[in-house]
């Protein structure tokens, strides 16, 4: 499995993730071995076998529309590095 | 090539808020406003080892919106994880629907200057809404509120069938109507509950292919939607005619400077890295739950305006007016039960009700007085009570302090005079006074009549018979 070097910028890019070159040699080594340790599934032989879309084949978990309110809401926000009013405090985001 | 030469080319990505009472995938309320992270919880805020789990009434109004746009109703659909990075979106993905969306390949029918046009709707899908950034309201930095976090939301995709501005802006008022009547949403776009990101491209009449699209984000009012295009489309023109290239790009709609600008270089073309959402189950919809959500279908506004024609005999005219929203077809329908005179109920809502409406400035849903009290202020015309003009008195009343049509009328005194011995006292009053007219009457001006009609109105503040005034006048000049 090639992976490309802009594959990897790529993929950094969508992280945010300033990489190093050494860094992104790194890691198109790494990416091709987990895709080559995927590919491994490719191998089995489903031609008896239907099309499956989720390894779960249970359906319709659902719960029904009531309401139930959070009781510690407090606790929601104490690991904010910083808050206000309520709020999480961020950098300025626009 | 003049910008008549171009046509623009036009699709539609609605998103609608579902007014379920909880969040989809959470059992956090969702009502609007409350104070910041109050209708919050550890799965809306995408704390470490929480797990969503689908609430049905978002399966079921998706549903809804699928038969009400003619949707075919997947039997297999699932969840799909869209991943971005942005501070609203706590998880840094949005659970959606990718490539197996609830419904598809639907249409509506929409009323344009040419006749009834189809416009295709893609697909409907369900997923969660962000939070909301707040800025600089407290010093430097942003603020996060997590509260419509998790939000349902419904997104109608149409296909590229809608042609300018004029029809873009049908099309999402009847979307918002059908949502309103099959009451899946309260479309409240002040809110943001209704917004559309508008997809826009211009080519040459006649050209079959579909020129470089731009698209713009969250549009949150039908001005902003008819400005923004309007300047879209001269930009594009603009650009062509120079020989240049319309680039694909996001844009935003700056309603203060009049102008789209750019949201993101396309060196970062949109990446959402799409795969199954696993924390969720599949959904498997029966024919029989399709069916059974089509027997308790409300009737949709199509069906309420041909009735309106067939069965009321009113012009097509008014049936489309009184079924533009539901508030309406439902004070009409309401106001019949106590009234039974369609024309007189309708043109009550059309011209002084909508009037009025328009003049407050407040939205349909906003009528402050019920259906009943149109019909039994209507019923007091016909029954002689009061006449047309104190009606409309009493009307402005009801819109100002909700009180009932004949608490307002008593309180004012105004039950109109129909006693033919107090009619006939300002009749020979008017006449009286006014000898120049009854001479302009027997010369043969007709409108002498209306003016001393108009003058014994003025002289009993508008509270005597109007039809009873009419008769005694003309037999009194007739005598003379």
């Amino acid at each position: 499995m090639n992976v490309s070097r802009e594959e990897i910028i790529h993929m950094a890019n969508l992280a945010d993730l300033n990489l190093s070159e050494e860094e992104i040699q790194k890691y198109t080594k790494d990416m091709e071995d987990i895709l080559a340790f995927a590919n491994e599934i490719n191998k089995v032989n489903t031609d008896n076998l239907d099309e499956s879309i989720t390894a779960n084949e249970r359906y319709n978990i659902l719960r029904k529309d009531e309401v139930k309110e959070f009781e510690d809401k407090d606790a929601l926000l104490q690991n904010a590095p910083s808050q206000k009013n309520g709020m999480f405090h961020i950098p300025k985001m626009i | 090539m003049a910008k008549e030469d171009y046509e623009v080319v036009m699709g539609l990505e609605i998103h609608a808020e579902l007014s379920t009472k909880t969040k989809i995938f959470c059992s956090c309320p969702t009502d609007f406003g409350g104070e910041p992270n109050t209708h919050c919880c550890p799965v809306c805020m995408a704390m470490p080892g929480t797990l969503p789990v689908l609430n049905e009434k978002v399966v079921e109004y998706a549903v809804k919106a699928g038969i009400a746009m003619n949707c075919d109703i997947a039997e297999n659909s699932k969840n799909d994880r869209k991943n971005y990075f942005y501070p609203d979106l706590p998880k840094s993905y949005q659970i959606s629907q990718f490539d197996m969306p609830l419904c598809k390949n639907g249409y509506i029918e929409i009323e344009t200057k040419d006749g009834k046009k189809k416009i295709g709707i893609t697909r409907i899908h369900f997923e969660e809404d962000a939070g909301k950034l707040n800025h600089d309201e407290y010093g430097g930095g942003s603020f996060v509120d997590l509260n419509r976090a998790g939000v349902p939301l419904i997104e109608i995709v149409s296909e590229p069938d809608i042609r300018g501005a004029e029809e873009a802006d049908i099309y999402l008022k009847k979307v918002k109507s059908i949502l309103e009547y099959i009451e899946v949403s309260d479309c409240k776009m002040q809110e943001g509950s209704l917004r559309a990101d508008v997809n826009v491209s211009v080519r040459k009449k006649g050209d079959n292919k579909l020129g470089t699209r731009t698209e713009m984000k969250n549009m949150n009012s039908f001005r902003a939607i008819q400005n923004a295009v309007a300047y879209e489309v001269k930009r594009q023109i603009d650009i062509l005619e120079s020989g240049g290239k319309v680039e694909q790009e996001t844009l935003r709609w700056d309603e203060l400077q009049g102008e789209t600008i750019s949201m993101r270089d396309k060196e970062d073309a949109q990446d959402y890295r799409y795969f199954p959402e696993p924390d969720l189950a599949l959904i498997h919809i029966s024919k029989e739950y399709v069916e059974e959500i089509k027997r308790n279908m409300p009737e949709l506004p199509e069906s309420r305006k041909n009735r309106y024609i067939s069965y009321y005999n009113l012009p097509e005219y008014d049936a489309n007016i009184l079924t533009s929203t539901k508030y309406f077809s439902n004070l009409f329908e309401g106001a019949l039960e106590v009234c039974n005179n369609p024309k007189a109920v309708s043109n009550w809502i059309m011209s002084d009700i909508i009037g009025i409406l328009n003049e407050k400035e407040i939205n349909a849903d906003k009528i402050p007085f019920t259906a009943k009290d149109l019909g039994e202020l209507i019923c007091l015309i016909d029954k002689g009570t009061i006449s047309t003009s104190i009606a409309k008195k009493v009307l402005l009343e009801m819109f100002d302090t909700s009180e009932k049509p004949n608490k307002i009328i008593e309180k004012n005194g105004w039950v109109q005079i129909s006693d033919e011995g107090a009619i006939i006292e300002v009749v020979n009053k008017i006449l009286a006074a006014n000898p120049q007219s009854i001479s302009d009457y027997k010369a043969g001006k007709d409108r002498a009549l209306g003016f001393l009609i108009g003058q014994a109105m003025k002289e009993t503040k508008g509270k005597a018979n109007p039809g009873m005034l009419n008769k005694m006048f003309l037999e009194e000049l007739n005598k003379q």
